[in-house]
């Protein structure tokens, strides 16, 4: 059986000397003219919207000093190394970050999903520290945490680096966070589905980690990545603790020279990451949801 | 009913569909006039879902016509939405929505898709749940219902916007036998009612009973066709007989 290219799946001909008839023909002639239609509209909307506003920009009065002083290439090309250096840090931060939140997160969401009577404490106190660090803003957890530890003198704990201690607040307030969502995942499985498991003798904690889990955090992967994006963003917080990661980086070099194209550099780093992270979870998210429903175009 | 005088409120000609290299329909020809009964009987897998499927455009076809009312449904120029307006669907699933109580089941195509007040809707709602003895489960959610009463809750929203066109999809697959009456005694009303319908059924008797005109799909194709007592009491085709005949010993006829 051949496939028309130009017509998605719709065999051409096949082996038994079926061909399309004239009808089939013209409503595939159809299809295409529609989606040539709604390509073209989609073109000309897009090249007057990003026209109109390039237009709006490019001849606005103060472009020429927001050009050289924004986007000035060889100088950004000349920071891009230092910046790149700091961005590293960052990447290392949200490696060790995203693990930590990942394994603590779980763990609140089991504990506050848990029905024994016996984990009532415990419930109780990931339901204050959740709402406690998701209540709280960021940056007064990384400030508490970054400049009150080293004032309080504890040996070991206060003497650690401040990259070490912004990224702790991090993870504490993301926890909050993930663990909500991943909560929510948990409790979005359809108790029929728990049913069939423990009925099979699968035990409680099995059921969580074979049956529910499954189906709940993929249902939640797309609030995750934006919670992994958002971090990636928000490491660069613990700038404000003194750490050269690639903002503190790019705001020392403005600092020098007066020009912010290192604050672009530094947001083009950040971007050259997320995009594609985006998209290749886009795509893991709709094969994984194309295998299991084999159902129809509507 | 205002189908052309004569023209069947339904026809596919050569409809042929297939997923990837498989060949899921092959040529199926049928003609359903106003006010009668098709009965698709087969195989799991022969097609039958499928052609339901194919009927109200939730599947693309190959190649082939589906007439209705002598419009083609598979040509994209006609809006697909418009046409499902006119054509229910009865799912082996039920596919109720699990978020909204029986009575916004019924009355959501009613108010958004047909612009009807939602006292109104909720009226004539009302009235349909009393036809089929299910007015005290109007705030109820489909979660708390039986199969059965689920099922004739999706037949009654399938019935509230009115449609020409009834197709059932296997309806009673996920019913004990007590609940497989109480769906079916819902689906004989409709055809004293003059409800033009095309079911999908592994249910031999009521396919007698309600059945003008029993096809028997084997592979993609509509092997035997004809009164129902002709092909199921009397088939002529070797498939058709075969078929019957493990039907039988399964004790389902």
């Amino acid at each position: 059986m051949t496939l028309d290219p130009t017509s998605g799946d719709a065999p051409f001909a096949s082996p038994d000397g079926w061909r399309p008839s004239e009808h089939e023909l013209a409503r595939r002639a159809a299809r295409r003219s529609q989606s040539r239609r709604g390509m073209s509209i989609a073109l000309v909307s897009s090249v007057v919207v990003i026209g109109a506003l390039g237009t709006v920009v490019v001849t606005s009065s103060g472009w020429p000093v927001v050009r050289d002083t924004f986007f000035d290439v060889p100088y950004g090309l000349e920071v891009l190394p230092i910046i790149f250096d700091g961005f590293k840090l960052d990447l290392l931060l949200v490696a060790i970050a995203s693990v930590c939140i990942a394994v603590l997160s779980m763990i609140v969401a089991l504990v506050r999903t848990s029905r024994s009577p016996a984990a009532a404490p415990f419930r109780i106190l990931a339901t204050v520290y959740v709402d406690f660090f998701r209540g709280t803003p960021l940056i007064l957890v990384i400030l508490l945490i970054g400049f009150g530890i080293p004032a309080l003198n504890l040996p070991k704990i206060s003497s650690l680096d401040v990259a070490v201690l912004g990224t702790a607040a991090i993870v504490l307030t993301y926890t909050g966070y993930v663990a909500e969502v991943i909560r929510s995942g948990i409790l979005s499985v359809h108790p029929s589905q728990r049913a069939a498991a423990r009925s099979l003798g699968l035990s409680n904690a099995q059921t969580m980690r074979h049956v529910v889990l499954p189906q709940g955090i993929r249902r939640v992967m797309p609030p995750l990545l934006n919670d992994f994006v958002s971090l990636l963003k928000d490491v660069g917080l613990v700038s404000i603790l003194g750490v050269t990661e690639a903002i503190q980086q790019a705001q020392i070099e403005t600092n020098k020279s007066f020009n912010y194209t290192p604050y672009v550099v530094a947001a083009l780093l950040f971007l050259i990451v997320t995009i594609p992270l985006t998209r290749f979870t886009d795509r893991v998210l709709a094969t994984s949801i194309s295998r299991q429903n084999a159902q129809g175009t509507a | 009913m205002t189908s052309t005088v004569g023209g069947p409120l339904l026809e596919l000609r050569a409809v042929r569909k297939s997923f990837g290299t498989e060949l899921v329909l092959r040529d199926v020809d049928l003609v359903v006039p106003e006010h009668t009964v098709t009965v698709l009987i087969g195989a799991s897998g022969s097609g039958k879902s499928t052609l339901l499927r194919c009927i109200n455009q939730l599947e693309l076809i190959d190649d082939g016509l589906v007439l209705f009312d002598g419009v083609d449904l598979a040509d994209p120029r006609n809006d697909a939405d418009e046409i499902r307006q006119r054509i229910g669907i009865v799912f082996q699933a039920f596919n109720l929505f699990p978020h909204m109580s029986v009575l916004d089941n019924i009355t959501l195509a009613m108010r958004r898709v047909h612009k009807v007040q939602r006292a109104q809707a909720e009226a004539a709602a009302l009235e349909l749940l009393g036809r089929f003895s299910l007015v005290d489960k109007a705030s109820q959610y489909p979660d708390r219902l039986s199969g059965g009463q689920q099922q004739r809750v999706a037949i009654v929203r399938a019935l509230a916007v009115s449609p020409k066109l009834m197709l059932f999809d296997e309806v009673t697959s996920a019913l004990d036998p007590v609940l497989v009456n109480e769906v079916l005694a819902v689906v004989r009303d409709l055809r004293k009612d003059g409800m033009t319908m095309v079911i999908a059924t592994h249910e031999m008797g009521f396919a007698t009973q309600v059945a003008d005109e029993v096809c028997f799909l084997s592979g993609g194709v509509i092997v035997e066709r004809g009164a129902p007592d002709q092909v199921i009491h009397a088939p002529t085709d070797q498939l058709t007989q075969e078929f019957l005949r493990r039907v039988h010993e399964a004790g389902r006829l």
